[in-house]
């Protein structure tokens, strides 16, 4: 038992847990204000929409940012966790009354007939390579949304009407499994599995001479990609009724990958706070924006995301980003990284 | 004959109508530091590749330690002791000098744990984890890369990532190693260093080395037998001096 915590000391590290930490923290404060009654209906609908769209970008960064293939099907593998998870947690309320057990129940079978297609995509993505596997990815998407459109069970094209829980309650148990979706996918990546899938995605052919099993390590990782996708699928299927197969064509796919190039590629911080923002601006967007205003909604968005790549990477704003003492953000951060204490997992692509 | 660490019968290769290499046949003993020569385009990097599963042989086959590895994949070549290095340096580049070792080390049966164990941190993790980092330091020391740990790897000089290169190659345990041009672009204090290095580490970690390399101080300096090749076909075969001194080996070289 000494000889663990003195191992613990020498591995683990404040930082790597200071994300998952801030979140439980918001969650608390968030809980207490609902208690309060001080929080409407439409306010935890973001909440939840938050906590699915954060599930969703830090999985497909595992995909893109970290085994670095290009896969543009996310949201078939949350359009599977909606379907499959809400129907599963209809029959289930039929024998269990107690909504939370039918609700974990429910993201475990989402989760897991999504990870079940996730291995089936995760074969073609052993033969090919960067655009070639984006299109077959991207047909996938279609194909798993049009193939609930056709099944009368689940609606057709009227949609899939669930009966949904008390949003108040959703958000908590959304945000508890974005928690534990986090410690598991930081666990992973901070482990030998996580340095042999970087590995791939620096340089596959040295991988392979290196001994590391470059097949397993793409299955293994479209698999955990589409459990986690899969159960943000079902938080979406609980708390929106009917369950369109509109939502997730293609568009929903690229605004997922727009969260993930925009937070970084491999920085799982980054995925979070890009989805918390892109979000939260779709949201109020939609919010302040409608009638006659619709129309340029999604000009505006453009606008905002265009403005967000040039902030980020422009470098005429040098002289006014370090005014403000944000230049050198980036740099300042890797050379942390170059100087500092063993083990850096984690990395920041830039 | 037991003693032989690697031996190739017939061992060819075509690419369509083309024959890269053809008909090789070398023995390797143990811990033998054994040199492949031969012009520019004469096949070496070709046997190389053979020797790591990157190609499959269409003809002939190949043993390590007695054991057929004609047809394994990479990874199963590299697990069964055979590890490289490449002519243009692999390294990952974006990761820190340590971790390229690490990653190395992934396959050896000391540390194993399943990705379950890393996704929760069980005291198994943290125990394989201590032991590997210690591990990781103790092959850099060897190649006085200690002080480069947390250094990403594209930041180190040309002559430093061959280094690391060796020393992650060494990390997965081989009982062969391949290093494909090791001294390549290294001045001549570098390159003195380098032969330096390879003989301790043959002694130390119990190794038997087949290397390719045109620097032929090099080669004279550090191996006791060497195969020249030439189209892919062997030229010459002996111990050093012999064979570098063959009549044919030298028109090969200088032309005439």
């Amino acid at each position: 038992m000494s000889r663990f915590i003195a191992n613990v000391r020498k591995v683990f590290k404040f930082k790597y847990i200071v994300n998952w930490l801030l979140i439980a923290a918001a969650l608390v404060v968030l809980i207490l204000l609902s208690n309060a009654g001080a929080l409407d209906r439409s306010t935890t609908g973001l909440l939840s929409k938050i906590a699915y769209s954060i599930i969703l970008a830090t999985s497909l960064n595992l995909v893109v940012g970290f085994l670095g293939e290009l896969s543009l099907g996310h949201a078939g593998f949350a359009c599977l966790g909606a379907y499959i998870g809400t129907f599963a947690a209809g029959l289930l309320r039929e024998s269990i009354d107690n909504k939370l057990v039918v609700f974990i129940l429910a993201m475990f079978i989402g989760g897991a007939v999504a990870a079940v297609f996730g291995f089936i995509i995760g074969l073609p993505a052993l033969r090919l390579k960067g655009d070639y596997l984006a299109i077959v990815t991207l047909a996938f998407g279609e194909i798993v949304r049009n193939i609930f459109k056709n099944l009368p069970m689940f609606g057709g094209a009227m949609g899939y009407a669930s009966k949904t829980y008390n949003q108040k309650e959703l958000f908590i148990i959304a945000f508890v499994a974005v928690i534990l979706v986090l410690i598991l996918m930081q666990n992973l990546i901070r482990s030998k599995h996580g340095r042999a899938i970087t590995a791939i995605r620096d340089n596959e052919i040295a991988a392979r001479a290196m001994g590391v099993n470059v097949t397993f390590y793409k299955l293994f990782v479209f698999v955990i990609a589409a459990f986690f996708a899969g159960i943000a699928g079902v938080i979406y299927g609980h708390f929106t009724t009917p369950i369109l197969y509109t939502k997730f064509d293609y568009n929903f796919s690229i605004e997922i990958l727009v969260m993930v190039v925009l937070g970084g590629m491999g920085s799982i911080n980054g995925s979070i706070i890009s989805a918390t923002l892109i979000t939260i601006i779709n949201f109020e967007l939609q919010a302040r924006l409608s009638g006659d205003l619709a129309a340029v909604r999604t000009l505006v968005y453009a606008i905002i995301l265009i403005l967000i790549v040039i902030f980020n990477n422009a470098p005429a704003l040098k002289p006014i980003k370090e005014r403000f003492g944000l230049s050198g953000i980036k740099e300042k951060l890797l050379a942390k990284k170059a100087n500092g204490a063993t083990a850096k997992e984690g990395r920041n692509n830039g | 004959m037991a003693d032989l660490m690697l031996e190739t019968k017939n061992l060819g290769i075509s690419f369509g109508g083309l024959k890269a290499v053809q008909d090789v046949n070398l023995q390797i003993k143990k811990n033998e530091l054994y040199g492949l020569v031969g012009p520019n385009g004469a096949g070496k990097t070709t046997v190389f590749n053979m020797l790591t599963g990157v190609y499959q042989p269409t003809t002939g086959t190949f043993y390590l330690d007695g054991e057929e590895l004609k047809g394994k994949s990479q990874e199963k070549i590299n697990h069964k002791g055979i590890a490289r290095t490449f002519q243009n340096i692999r390294l990952f580049d974006n990761m820190s000098v340590i971790r390229n070792v690490l990653v190395a080390l992934h396959n050896r049966p000391e540390f194993k744990y399943t990705p379950f164990d890393a996704m929760l941190h069980t005291p198994r993790y943290y125990d394989v984890e201590v032991r590997m980092r210690d591990k990781a330091k103790e092959i850099l020391d060897v190649f006085g890369l200690l002080e480069e740990r947390n250094n990403l790897a594209c930041n180190l000089s040309y002559g430093t990532q061959r280094r690391l290169e060796i020393a992650r190659a060494l990390a997965t345990s081989p009982k062969l190693l391949l290093l494909d041009e090791p001294a390549a672009g290294m001045n001549p204090n570098e390159t003195a260093e380098l032969m330096e290095i390879v003989k301790s580490i043959r002694d130390r970690f119990d190794l038997t080395v087949l290397l390719i390399e045109h620097d032929m101080k090099f080669v004279s300096g550090l191996c006791d037998r060497v195969t020249v090749l030439n189209f892919g076909t062997t030229l010459a075969q002996g111990t050093t001096a012999e064979a570098l001194n063959d009549p044919e080996v030298i028109r090969a070289y200088i032309g005439g």
